[in-house]
């Protein structure tokens, strides 16, 4: 427990700069691109000379580009996330109001790949060189290639257009009222096909590290000396080497959630699913600096939290992470 | 419909499914409804500010002109190309400094107000003019709007201004919005600029971001039995894939805007039940054009400009890029128009050889490598046609020896390239004709405009003919010598080319034929839906 909290302090006070740096250099990335929000706002309505001048007021951006940077860090010292021109709200709403989406998705997929990949990279890794074992690994490779909005019209294609068993677009019937399990029933409807989408193609990852450690676990002595002691080989495969072939897995795990949220940008535009992905894309569009610093913070949070809570679970599984810093 | 659905439910609770159990339940739901029902539309963007009295766009009327209504809208069969609307006639004065409009009596506010002359006034004067796009050119000497009685709104102008002009601009620059609601605090912050209140058909019910827009009948509307919808939803699909699929599993009845992509129709015309429409567009015509810096030596050269327009093969465009759903343009204003347009103007027709003898002529020989000289071409990121004509464009310039880089930047990223640095020879644009040239139309070639104006001559163009041309046809009264002048332009702009005109679009609407009254106005994707039917 002494180790986890050495842990977790450690870590806070390192992602503060962590947070720092993002913050600043995507700052400066959009300042690089071409443009501003009024550049992007007034290309799809058009207007006049006045109109755009009094626009650039309004919205702050005839200042310079250090006083807006110091401006916005300022008010993020007072955990204010600022105004958001383009949607002409506040950026803590815009954001959290579709955060959870986003995290339901990206839950649910990394739950997908992470479950089924595991298991099958199990089945995989059973027997190394197996007619199995090749046909999964390839099997999941070429998913891995697929690009994800070719993958998401697909199974649009087939379960929506021609089978109609699911929606092929949104978070949630339209205005239907539902409430309770009626309407869990019906959000888990219309996340089935985003989540496939999302989640297959990350379970070639699983899958390979699975296989490829328990190829490696099966080599060790332990797993002759299990078999010597007449242990059966379904016991062997899962109590001996699928569980030592698991801590890579959860470094993945960890490493992929911050893949996932780019993946999202994808998957949520073909399912128009309202979450931050799509939320990001169109604050890069339409040039709305605060907003995009916005999502990447609260990202760049989620990411070190969900890493956190991976070494925390790592330190649990293996004695040996953070012993060090106890001794010292 | 619903014999399918139970049999398939059915099947599936029995395979233990569950999550497939209760599919299609909105579907099923707007079939059910009695009287009228609930149009579920699909929507592409979400408009920051969906005031149309203040941003005057069709991205913002799609859905505000269900709300907030226009004093008049176009129409195929009325005078003057016009239906009455919250003005029911309107009158000009000889002089051009007044202009009269009786206002229908009986209409109420979506709030249960009463509609006045003081609420045209104060659109007029406080919004239009000063704050709305398109307005502050047309109403820019807009003096005083008289309000003698509760139905008359008199508009007085300091200048001479064409009534013409002023009839044209009625359907898309004149969205009245209450003032009792507007008249408090700033205008731009107002709540109403998104919670929308007007007089229209329908009233502004929710809007859930990323997801729909929902507007619920007004019981209230002055026109007789209308509307006959009870909902209309907007429903947010960015991805243009999904609106296909969408309206193919019968989650949507209606996409319009080409938001099914060209190539997806004739695949998606031959699906029983759904139907392509390419009319209800005329009034809001977009144009293909070739937009020229004439800062660069080579294209401040008629020839050299002439030699490209040679260059272009029209029909191909048309035909490859617009899959047929264009027309080839003669100049800046579009065939469709049915006052202006005069097909009596220079026409370039395709031609490779003379195009090559032009630039001879020019002074501009082919170097060793083949190539005369080299030019950045910026296509215009908004369509997947003007992105595509950017490519052709590349090619066909090749043919003539003239090697153009393509550079593609993003919306902003363009307009900052174009219309403020002006870093770009050749842009590929789309320009919208807004049934008079006064309005978005003169501006693509007039000079002494200010950097950073969109959709306006940024290329350096300046041409003391065609300017006095321009300022004589703004002022000048009557509707037959103000169409010569425009006839005169528009050969004058063909003859000179500042821009070339390639080509002119409206865009298709894909419906589902259980939608009907579709398309029958020249606006009518933008127009108020109260005759629209949903049958079940």
């Amino acid at each position: 427990m002494r180790r986890a909290f050495i842990l977790l302090r450690r870590r806070l006070i390192g992602s503060i700069p962590v947070l720092l740096i993002v913050v600043i250099g995507t700052f400066l990335l959009l300042e690089a691109a071409p443009g501003d929000a009024v550049d992007a706002y007034i290309g799809t309505t058009g207007g006049d000379a006045g109109l755009i001048e009094s626009l650039r007021q309004s919205w702050g951006l005839d200042q310079s580009a250090g006083t807006r940077l110091a401006a916005y860090l300022w008010s993020l010292a007072h955990l204010d996330l600022g105004y958001s021109v383009t949607f002409s709200r506040p950026i803590r709403d815009v954001i959290f109001e579709r955060l959870p989406n986003t995290l339901l998705l990206m839950g649910s997929a990394t739950a997908l790949s992470f479950g089924l990949g595991s298991a099958l990279g199990i089945v995989a890794g059973a027997r190394p060189g197996s007619f199995r074992d090749r046909f999964l690994s390839i099997g999941s490779l070429a998913l891995y290639a697929v690009p994800g909005f070719w993958l998401g019209l697909v199974l649009t294609v087939i379960f929506s257009v021609q089978l109609r068993w699911f929606p092929s677009s949104g978070i949630e019937t339209i205005a239907s009222g539902k409430t309770g399990f009626a309407r869990t029933l019906d959000i888990a409807q219309h996340l089935a096909l985003p989540v496939a989408a999302l989640g297959v193609i990350y379970l070639a990852l699983y899958l390979r590290i699975m296989r490829a450690g328990m190829a490696e676990v099966w080599r060790m002595d332990f797993v002759l000396a299990a078999r010597a002691k007449g242990l059966s080989r379904r016991r062997i495969v899962l109590r001996h080497v699928a569980r030592n072939a698991l801590l890579p897995l959860v470094t993945m795990l960890g490493l992929q959630s911050a893949a996932m949220l780019g993946g999202s940008v994808v998957i949520e535009s073909v399912f128009s699913v309202p979450g931050l992905g799509r939320l990001a894309q169109e604050a890069v569009s339409s040039r709305d600096t605060p907003l995009l610093l916005g999502i990447i913070l609260v990202c760049a949070v989620m990411v070190i939290v969900i890493n956190l809570v991976v070494d925390i679970f790592y330190a649990v599984l293996d004695p040996r992470v953070g012993a060090s810093e106890e001794a010292a | 419909m619903s014999d399918f659905t139970i049999s398939r439910r059915g099947v599936l609770a029995g395979s233990a499914l569950l999550l497939a159990s209760t599919a299609l339940p909105g579907i099923l739901r707007a079939q059910e409804a009695k009287k009228g029902g609930r149009l579920i539309v699909a929507a592409d963007s979400e408009p920051r500010n969906l005031n149309p009295a203040i941003v005057a766009s069709n991205g913002v009327f799609f859905v505000a002109s269900k709300v907030v209504e226009p004093l008049a809208e176009a129409s195929f069969e009325g005078k003057d190309g016009l239906d009455p609307r919250l003005a029911t006639s309107w009158e000009g004065s000889s002089d051009g400094l007044t202009v009269t409009f009786k206002l229908r009596e009986n209409v109420t506010w979506h709030d249960g107000k009463p509609f006045t002359s003081a609420d045209v006034a104060f659109s007029a004067l406080q919004i239009w003019k000063p704050l709305q796009n398109l307005g502050r050119v047309v109403f820019k000497d807009l003096e005083a709007v008289d309000t003698p009685d509760e139905h008359t709104a008199v508009f007085r102008f300091a200048k001479p201004t064409p009534f013409q002009l002023i009839r044209n601009a009625l359907p898309a620059l004149t969205s009245v919005v209450p003032k009792h609601i507007f008249e408090k605090g700033e205008i731009a912050d107002n709540p109403a600029n998104t919670a929308l209140i007007g007089t229209g058909p329908f009233k502004f019910a929710e809007h859930k971001p990323g997801e729909y827009y929902r507007l619920e009948r007004n019981d209230k509307y002055w026109g007789e039995g209308e509307p006959h919808l009870d909902e209309i939803v907007y429903r947010v699909l960015p991805d243009r894939a999904a609106a296909a699929g969408a309206l193919e599993a019968e989650e949507i009845h209606l996409a319009a805007f080409s938001a099914v992509p060209l190539a997806d129709l004739e695949r998606i015309s031959k699906v029983p039940g759904i139907e392509v429409i390419s009319k209800g567009y005329e009034a809001l015509t977009y144009q293909l054009v070739v937009e020229i810096n004439h800062r660069r030596k080579e294209l401040a050269d008629v020839k050299v400009r002439q030699a490209i327009a040679h260059a272009i093969d029209k029909d191909f465009v048309v035909k490859t890029i617009f899959l047929g759903y264009a027309k080839a343009a003669t100049g800046p204003v579009p065939q469709n128009d049915p006052q202006f347009y005069t097909k009596d103007v220079p026409t370039y027709a395709f031609d490779v050889a003379k195009a090559n003898a032009l630039l001879d002529e020019a002074g501009y020989k082919r170097g060793s490598d083949g190539t005369r000289f080299a030019l950045k071409l910026l296509p215009a990121p908004y369509f997947n046609e003007t992105k595509q004509f950017g490519d052709y464009l590349r090619q066909a310039l090749a043919e003539i020896g003239i090697n153009a880089e393509l550079v593609n930047n993003d919306a902003a990223g363009h307009q900052k390239a174009v219309y403020t640095d002006h870093t770009f020879d050749l842009a590929v644009a789309p320009p919208v004709f807004r049934g008079d040239p006064a309005i978005s139309t003169t501006i693509l070639v007039q000079s002494g405009i200010p950097d950073g104006v969109p959709f306006s001559n940024q290329g350096g163009y300046a041409n003391a003919d065609l300017d006095a041309l321009i300022a004589k046809a703004s002022e000048t009264l009557d509707p037959e010598a103000r169409i010569a002048l425009y006839r005169d332009f528009q050969k004058k702009v063909a003859e000179d080319l500042p821009l070339i005109n390639v080509a002119e679009w409206g865009f298709i609407t894909v419906a589902r034929n259980t939608v009907k009254n579709v398309s029958n106005n020249p606006r009518w994707a933008v127009s108020n839906w109260a005759d629209t039917v949903l049958e079940t």
